[in-house]
């Protein structure tokens, strides 16, 4: 079926300054201002965000799902690969 | 009339403007091309209704009759309304409504700039608030004027139909009586002379980028100052005010 509802994007919402993007969905526009305004208007009525990350959804470069084992099982059984021997230091948040 | 019953009018007007193009923006929920535009719209629409609601309640508050700005909005008759006529033309096609939006919001921007100014704190504070607001309205408005405008041959046809169909209901938006000298002597309404000059300037920048003629007609039309109405406004009413007048005071 043919999306005739303009260029697709993605929307990476932060939420607080010093916070990651976090990916919120996406939005069609025509050109970059109207996928600000769209994201805004789509995202962030509620009080959601103070900033907007856009990305035309073409350029995001995404792993297959058949590659899944692949990619993400060898990581499954290596305990030593995890910091969790360490003592979180106190007040150090987002980390 | 005293200073108090023009501020009461003042505010009036004032609401009733952001009330009424608050409903019919409100008409294009479930309606506009694309989701987002829907949303988008809509937006516009909660922050008119947003705005009519703080206008309307100081309104009741200086009438001190006991009303509330639901009273106001709902309990009135055609006649008790003075919003400007472009806000209750019908949303026409999609470029009929950015063209009442690029006309009013270009207004709007200007004219609260200076209210945030006034000597009436209250009005100060309400327009501090639709300043940021209509900012945003404004942006969204000149954006799609000039998409549209310097598109495809379908859209600039359109555009430019309605930039013309709309022209004349602009002239009222800078008429001054009474309401206004009297209170533009106190500092607190907006003298709308030099709001008209920095109008017409911004105006004719983004139609000239947009690719559009700036129109030349000469007529205005006139009369929400008198309460005297287009044909439109009692189609609005009554569906506005249908709930309040089938189950009056009803609750939920």
């Amino acid at each position: 079926m043919t999306d005739t509802q303009l260029d697709l994007w993605e929307v990476f919402i932060q939420s607080k300054s010093g916070l990651p993007y976090i990916h919120a969905g996406s939005v069609h526009a025509s050109d970059m201002k109207m996928a600000l305004q769209n994201a805004r208007d789509t995202y962030t009525r509620r009080g959601e965000g103070t900033s907007i990350w856009l990305l035309p959804s073409k350029h995001i470069v995404a792993s297959n799902p058949d590659d899944k084992e692949m990619l993400f099982d060898p990581s499954n059984d290596k305990i030593y690969r995890h910091p969790t021997f360490y003592v979180m230091p106190e007040g150090a948040t987002h980390i | 009339m005293t200073t108090k019953e023009a501020l009461y009018n003042y505010s009036l007007r004032m609401g009733d403007n952001a009330l009424i193009l608050g409903h019919r923006l409100s008409e294009w929920c479930s309606k506009a091309p694309i989701i987002e535009e829907d949303l988008a719209l809509t937006n516009v629409a909660l922050d008119m209704i947003g705005r009519a609601q703080a206008f309307l309640k100081y309104s009741a508050i200086l009438k001190n009759e006991g009303q509330t700005e639901d009273d106001l909005a709902y309990c009135r008759s055609e006649k008790e309304y003075h919003n400007h006529l472009i806000t209750e033309q019908p949303n026409g096609d999609f470029a009929h409504t950015i063209a009442r939006q690029l006309y009013i919001s270009i207004f709007e921007y200007h004219f609260f700039s200076h209210l945030e100014q006034s000597a009436d704190v209250e009005f100060a504070a309400i327009a501090a608030k639709a300043v940021k607001e209509v900012k945003y309205h404004r942006e969204h408005a000149i954006d799609w004027t000039i998409r549209l405008g310097d598109g495809t041959a379908e859209s600039h046809k359109r555009m430019q139909a309605a930039i013309n169909d709309l022209w004349m209901w602009t002239g009222e938006l800078f008429e001054m009586d009474e309401v206004d000298t009297i209170l533009l002597k106190d500092g607190i309404s907006v003298d709308l002379a030099p709001i008209r000059d920095l109008w017409k300037k911004e105006l004719d920048k983004v139609l000239l980028e947009a690719m559009l003629v700036f129109p030349e007609a000469e007529y205005m039309q006139s009369g929400s100052r008198k309460g005297i109405h287009t044909e439109n406004m009692g189609h609005i009413l009554s569906e506005m005010q249908y709930l309040q007048r089938a189950y009056p005071d009803a609750k939920w």
